[in-house]
């Protein structure tokens, strides 16, 4: 028994410390058990753990170790051969395991702790994340402040409610402390302080508008960060607010915003307000870059919306200033009509009361004439009775004047007599016609109508006025009066080319001409003719006197039938012609007036184109008068041939329809020939178309031809054509002068 | 002669005469005037021309040959046989005529005895050539045939 070196215990020797590393051997092994049973319970659970073999070793190594624990329980007692020999085999088993495991663990203690700083970076990432987030957020929020902003700008087009909202929204999403606006005053030297965020009402405060810091700002389109103590920071009078960062920014305003500035000139260079922004000093925000531009978007904003304000202002100002005109106009028309009423009331009853007396005057004047007066007398009464009518004309060319101005005159149509008109105004020209030594002649179409329908009174008062200017104006001379109707190829006149009459089936249109030998009109007074009471130069040399307002009478008369009337004069001293067109009805029961506008005739080219008309050929040639024969029987006519003057006034008769004449033969005076002829013939129906054959081509003899009343004149030789075309003629319109 | 042959040579004539100046358009339309119911106008005219320029002609003669020329009596003697030309379309004398009358107002005798002369020798000029024109005409009517226009 003594060959073992182990102590032997007994059991009474130290029982207690035997005891003792008995019960603690126990409880190791029964840790050592437990903590891999633990272990393997929570690697079950969590299924990523990656390192299960390192723990499975671990394992092992505990296992092991607690064996080990556990059989240190029999080896402090007498133990056999096997127990030493398990404890042995646990042990080494044990050392190897742990060794194994120590080595291992080498490995992947690192990559432990790295997951751990991983773990830290991602968390450190985390945090950021999220703080960029929120910056983000922040500035989404401002855009869709600014965007709110805008619009509640822009819904209003008030321009203090503009203002007042871009300060309250600004001081809102920026968190501002104060903001202010400057606007330059009338003047344009000072900015003014005009609205802010925090005070009800600013005062006046002013700045001068060159200060560098504002020169700055202006200049530049960004916001500009400027120092808190300038002046147009310092808006406080108390000085309490030290405000923090301040940023200024201009506003641009656009020309036709005219806040307080009425007449500013225009500018090349533009006007601008002033912003200023000021953030809280205890704050310690700084102004960031996202808030600039908010604050530059929003300044031009501002500015848009000013504008459209200023146009809606300027536009209902431009309405009321209309309705204010519109208003005054209407009264004006009303007082107007008033005046015309007045005025017509009063004409019509001094028209009457004028009239009587008038009336009375002449009546009894003429009566007094027709009694033995001694010639002092006589002179006397005819001064008075000339007067009156002179007076009485004039009330009735006021009176006519202004019922024509008013339009309140009115045609009177009924059907009368056409030629009657004419012969009438013939039969009261003539007798100052013959005193004056004027001759006057009539011409009247052949395809003229004998009746018309149309206002005769006016009719004859617009002739009479133009023949009667005729005779006015002429000292000596003649007066040419031809009628006709007018054709659509006559119509080309260069007077006429705004005026296109046309005829229709039962209405014509009347020419009148009249043409005088006479002073004339000079080319320039022409238009002044027909403005009343106008009177040209030529008054003076006038030996009668008028009101001036005989032809704007015409005019207007001549207007009311649809018609034109025009004059023209080649200048002083040479005469003037005056035409009127005017539209007269075509009495129902007569249907000859309508030949009168069919399109003319074509000429018959037979050899018979004028059956049995009766023509006088005078001509002291003999060949000639031959040829002309030969011509005139060549077309039909029935020539009666006479070979000299005083032979052919004995033979006309007015079954002679056309008489020729040559009328520049020497020894024969055609023109004495014409005139002799008019006084033969009187009535126009009966009187023969006289014609003149010249070899003449100048001026001279046309006018001496037309003067003493021939109808025509035509150029020798004449060709069988062109005497078929002027006979055509002739018979058509009684007239016909050829161009030379 | 031939009939044909005889028509060609009047239509030859006729354009030679309108061709030198002897006549114009009005003679075209004297011969115009010729129809049925005057079948001899052309020829009537002219032989009354040719009356009356010889007396013309002879008046002037005298006239003119007078110590003191009655201007006036010649123009009107001028303006006459002037007329009478342009009737029957004799347009040389008619010219000639033109200028004669001018020489009259001039009151220049030699001018006046120089167109004298001039009218003469162009009036017994147009009146051969008008003869032998009608003489043709009378040919080709006595050959049956027509006159052609």
């Amino acid at each position: 028994m003594d060959s073992c070196n182990c102590i032997e215990l007994q059991w009474p020797p130290d029982d207690l410390l035997m005891k003792y590393q008995y019960i603690s051997d126990f409880f190791i092994a029964l840790a050592y058990f437990s903590i891999p049973l633990e272990l393997i319970y929570f690697v079950k659970k969590s299924a990523v753990f990656p390192y299960r073999w390192v723990l499975v070793q671990f394992g092992a190594s505990i296992v092991l170790c607690g064996a080990t624990h556990l059989i240190n329980l029999w080896t402090s007692t007498m133990h056999s051969r096997t127990v030493a020999m398990v404890m042995t085999t646990a042990k080494v088993f044990t050392a190897v395991v742990s060794c194994i495991t120590a080595l291992l663990l080498v490995h992947i203690i690192p990559d432990l702790l790295s997951v751990k700083t991983r773990e830290l970076f991602l968390k450190n990432k985390a945090a950021e994340l999220d703080r960029e987030m929120g910056l983000i957020r922040t500035q989404e929020e401002t855009g869709r402040h600014v965007r709110m902003l805008t619009h509640e700008i822009r819904s209003t087009l008030d321009r203090h409610t503009i203002l007042k909202t871009t300060l309250v929204e600004l001081g809102r999403t920026l968190a501002l402390e104060e903001c202010a606006l400057w606007m330059p005053t009338r003047t344009g030297l000072e900015l003014q302080l005009s609205y802010t965020l925090r005070q009800q009402n600013p005062v006046g405060y002013t700045v001068p508008i060159h200060l560098p810091v504002i020169n700055q700002v202006f200049s530049s389109s960004h916001a500009v960060k400027i120092s808190p103590n300038c002046a147009v920071a310092s808006i406080h009078p108390s000085g309490k607010y030290t405000p923090g960062e301040v940023v200024a920014v201009r506003v641009p305003l656009l020309h036709l915003s005219n806040f307080q500035i009425n007449d500013w000139p225009e500018l090349s260079t533009k006007r601008y307000a002033l912003m200023v922004l000021m953030l809280p000093l205890d704050s310690a925000r700084q102004w960031r870059v996202h808030e600039l531009e908010l604050v530059e978007v929003v300044a031009d904003q501002v500015a848009v919306a000013l504008s459209h304000a200023a146009i809606l202002e300027e536009s209902m100002r431009a309405r009321d200033l209309l309705m204010e005109q519109n208003v005054a106009l209407d009264l004006a028309r009303r007082e107007a009509e008033t005046a015309i009423r007045a005025r017509n009331d009063f004409l019509a009853v001094m028209n009457h009361e004028m009239r009587t007396p008038m009336h009375a005057i002449i009546a009894l004047s003429s009566l007094l004439q027709e009694t033995e007066l001694t010639p002092e007398q006589r002179l006397m009464v005819e001064t008075i009775l000339k007067s009156s009518n002179l007076l009485s004309t004039l009330i009735n060319d006021v009176l006519d004047l202004s019922r024509l101005e008013d339009g309140s005159l009115q045609l009177d149509l009924e059907t009368f007599n056409l030629y009657a008109v004419f012969k009438e105004v013939l039969n009261l020209i003539k007798p100052i016609a013959s005193v004056k030594k004027l001759h006057v002649s009539l011409n009247l179409a052949p395809d003229l109508p004998e009746y018309a329908v149309g206002d005769e009174k006016r009719l004859m008062q617009t002739i009479l006025n133009v023949v009667g200017n005729a005779v006015k104006f002429s000292k000596d001379g003649s007066i040419s009066i031809t009628a006709f109707v007018a054709k659509a190829e006559l119509l080309r006149d260069s007077q006429t080319s705004e005026f296109f009459p046309v005829p229709g089936d039962n209405h014509f249109y009347l020419r009148v001409q009249v043409k005088d030998s006479g002073i004339g009109v000079s080319p320039q007074d022409i238009p002044k003719l027909f403005t009343k009471f106008a009177q040209t130069q030529s008054t003076a040399i006038r030996n009668s006197s008028g009101s001036g307002l005989g032809l704007a009478i015409c005019k207007r008369f001549v207007n009311l039938m649809e018609g034109h009337i025009w004059i023209e004069s080649e200048g002083l001293g040479k005469g003037c012609t005056a035409t009127f067109m005017v539209k007269l009805g075509i009495p129902e029961r007569l249907n000859e007036p309508e030949l009168a506008f069919m399109p003319k005739v074509p000429p018959n080219h037979g050899p018979t184109a004028f059956p049995g008309l009766k023509v006088l050929v005078t001509d002291e040639n003999g060949v000639s008068r031959k040829v002309t024969k030969g011509l005139l029987v060549h077309l039909g006519c029935d020539v009666t041939m006479v070979s000299s003057s005083e032979e052919c006034l004995r033979v006309v008769s007015n079954e002679h329809k056309v008489v020729f004449m040559d009328a520049c033969a020497p020894g024969m005076d055609g023109y004495e020939i014409a005139v002799r002829m008019h006084e033969k013939f009187t009535k126009r129906h009966e009187r023969p178309i006289i014609v003149a054959l010249t070899g003449n081509t100048d001026k001279v003899t046309k006018e001496n031809c037309m003067r003493v009343g021939m109808d025509g004149v035509i150029l020798k030789p004449v060709s069988l054509d062109k005497m078929r075309s002027v006979l055509s003629d002739l018979l058509e319109h009684r007239v016909l002068f050829e161009a030379i | 002669m031939d009939l044909v042959q005889l028509q060609r040579q009047l239509v030859e004539y006729r354009t030679s005469l309108y061709h030198e100046g002897f006549l114009d358009e009005q003679f075209t339309q004297l011969q115009e005037l010729q129809d049925e119911n005057n079948p001899d106008f052309v020829v009537e005219v002219v032989s009354l021309f040719f009356e009356d320029s010889e007396r013309l002609l002879n008046e002037l003669t005298k006239a003119l040959e007078q110590q003191s020329i009655d201007f006036k009596r010649v123009d009107a003697h001028v303006h006459q046989l002037k007329g009478s030309s342009s009737s029957i379309g004799a347009q040389r004398v008619q010219k000639v005529c033109i200028a004669f009358r001018n020489y009259c107002e001039e009151q220049n005798v030699e001018g006046c005895l120089k167109c004298l002369q001039q009218v003469r020798h162009e009036y017994s000029l147009v009146k051969t050539k008008l003869e032998s024109m009608f003489q043709l005409e009378q040919q080709i009517l006595s050959a049956g045939g027509s006159i052609p226009m």
